[in-house]
């Protein structure tokens, strides 16, 4: 097969391994570090994890049953290709009444599988090889290979604690240059927890503006904001036709493995996405937009309780952090505490491995979120408090004897 | 009943071994006030006990649950009161609560084998004179108590790590 006869036309280069049958674009993407640090925690038994990305509530009942429902009710074709209306109109009027952004149901939203299908739509219509993609950090790991999937050339734009890892307009100017085309945010942020107010948007929509950038808005853990209320990008003057919100299911309603995201923008980039996600996976599966359809209309105020119980898991978990002695600065979203492990001189992966090794817990190392994640640790605090309690023993303990020895 | 109880109730109602400094934390309240807010509600029993929720269908020594449906001619002037409470003064006696519809009470009895049961209801409680009628149902299985499900299915099925 490697050296495969030709049939008269002459082959160009002689392939010498099945990787060079690979795109030079998908060869080059470096694996995750995430994955790493995964394979190395699958090796070990009776941890603490504090690694994991997701809610740990289970979805609510009522929202899997009405999935049972659909199933037994012989619901399973495809959908429109956009997506069930019923379903587009409810996550129009869910984001009007909760950030005050309005998308016409018809020709503005689009349901995805998972929000991580959306962004790569979303980069894919818009980018043209050689662009440049702004792209804060520390931040969720996909964004820089997505972009280079799609010749982009992701440009890291790095932010920090002491500044609770927020995007400055002297940071984001620094790196724009007549390349530069997209700008993705995520904020509330996955890994740090930090969030982005309206003051704080102002002056970054001012040069979204001056500079003719389109944003990527990756909000998909906009419900879990502890004090202030998200605010979004495309709600800020001048920015919905600009934005391109991305937003699901997983994180406010504990929906994970359902994989129902959504893309709301501009009419003619959402058509252009559309065209993308038509011939690539048709629609999103039926049951489960029926599911976000019942979370929607029934799970807000169960929504509400879950929110309620991270912010105390959160709390436990920024205060145990300070009394160990690790700097943390206050993580006001998500469900993740980013403390610094600079203190104990140590690289976060060095940190990571001999705190899963020796105290037998998992924590994610910063430095796989990219610019401005090493020295720090991602400690996701969607767990039960039992665990969380113990898991905070075991790091005081570590650090403790670190600082003896 | 403030605010603070209210919350300090529903995080206790999860696990009641936390303590005040943890749930102080938890809810970004001085410790002292919420020291304050558990003695006052001990104070007034709204925290009757601190007990534990156990599944006795994992331990050697079982036992058994029946509910009993139990029909009453209420006193003059003092209606269900009193007769309760000659009921629910039996030790063997869990619960007892005064229903509307069919019955009047509906009485749970642990005791130590059927026998041990059935011969509470024959010996002691129809004998009471404002008893009129008893139906007694043994509890098989109990799948969910107090809001807490005892074979749990819903464990963590997450990865160990994830983006």
């Amino acid at each position: 097969m490697i050296k495969g006869k030709s049939q008269g036309t002459s082959i160009p280069v002689q392939r010498q391994s099945m990787a060079d049958y690979l795109s030079p674009l998908v060869r080059d993407i470096k694996p995750s570090g995430i994955r790493r640090f995964f394979d190395l925690v699958s090796t070990r038994k009776d941890i603490i994890t504090l690694g994991v990305g997701e809610p740990d509530f289970v979805t609510p009942w009522h929202v899997r049953e009405a999935a049972v429902y659909a199933l037994e009710s012989g619901k399973t074709q495809y959908t429109s290709n956009a997506g069930m209306p019923a379903l587009r109109e409810a996550i129009g009027q869910y984001l009007d009444d909760s950030f005050s952004v309005e998308y016409d149901p018809a020709s503005e939203i689009l349901v995805t599988v998972g929000g991580s299908e959306a962004i790569d739509l979303a980069l894919r219509a818009l980018i043209t090889p050689g662009d440049e993609i702004l792209i804060p950090e520390p931040c969720y790991i996909s964004y820089s290979p997505i972009t280079a999937l799609s010749g982009g050339v992701p440009v890291g734009i790095e932010t920090f604690a002491a500044d609770n890892f927020k995007l400055r307009a002297e940071q984001l100017q620094a790196v724009i240059t007549p390349r530069s085309k997209v700008l993705i945010l995520c904020y509330p942020s996955n890994p740090t927890g930090g969030i982005m107010t309206y003051e704080d948007w102002l002056p970054i929509a001012k040069l979204v503006e001056e500079n003719d950038l389109i944003v990527i808005s990756d909000e998909i853990y906009a419900e879990l904001t502890y004090g202030e209320k998200h605010v979004s990008f495309a709600s800020m003057p001048g920015m919905k036709d600009r934005t391109i919100l991305v937003s699901g299911f997983s994180k406010a309603f504990a929906m994970t493995g359902w994989r129902m995201g959504y893309a709301c923008g501009h009419k003619e980039i959402i058509a252009a996405m559309l065209k993308i996600h038509q011939y690539t996976v048709m629609c999103a599966p039926i049951m489960a937009q029926y599911a976000a359809l019942e979370a929607l209309q029934h799970g807000l105020e169960e929504k509400d309780r879950m929110v309620e119980s991270y912010n105390q898991r959160r709390r436990l978990v920024v205060k145990g952090f300070r009394e160990i002695g690790l700097d943390c600065h206050e993580p006001q979203g998500a469900f993740y505490a980013f403390p610094s492990i600079a203190s104990t001189g140590m690289s976060s992966e060095t940190f990571a491995q001999r705190l899963l090794e020796e105290a037998g817990v998992a924590a994610v190392p910063g430095d796989v979120f990219g610019l401005g994640g090493e020295g720090h640790l991602r400690c996701s605090y969607a767990t039960s408090v039992t665990q969380l309690t113990e898991a905070l023993d075991r790091i005081g303990n570590f650090v403790h004897q670190l600082k003896q020895g | 009943m403030n605010e603070l109880q209210l919350k300090v109730l529903e995080l206790l109602k999860e696990d009641a071994r936390r303590d005040a400094e943890l749930i102080a934390t938890m809810l970004d309240h001085p410790v002292e006030e919420v020291k304050e807010a558990i003695a006052a509600m001990e104070q007034e029993h709204i925290i009757v006990k601190y007990a534990t929720v156990v599944n006795w269908s994992k331990v050697d020594d079982e036992k058994v649950t029946a509910l009993i449906e139990v029909q009453i001619t209420p006193e003059r002037g003092r209606g269900f009161e009193g007769i309760a409470e000659r009921i629910y003064l039996y030790p063997e006696v869990k619960s007892v609560y005064l229903m509307s519809g069919a019955y009047d009470l509906l009485v749970e009895v642990e005791g130590k084998t059927l026998k041990e049961v059935a011969s509470f209801v024959s010996n002691k409680l129809s004998p009471i004179d404002a008893v009129l009628s008893t139906k007694t149902f043994f509890i098989l299985k109990k799948y969910k108590q107090d809001g807490i499900i005892f074979e749990e299915n819903e464990g963590d099925h997450r990865l160990m790590v994830s983006p």
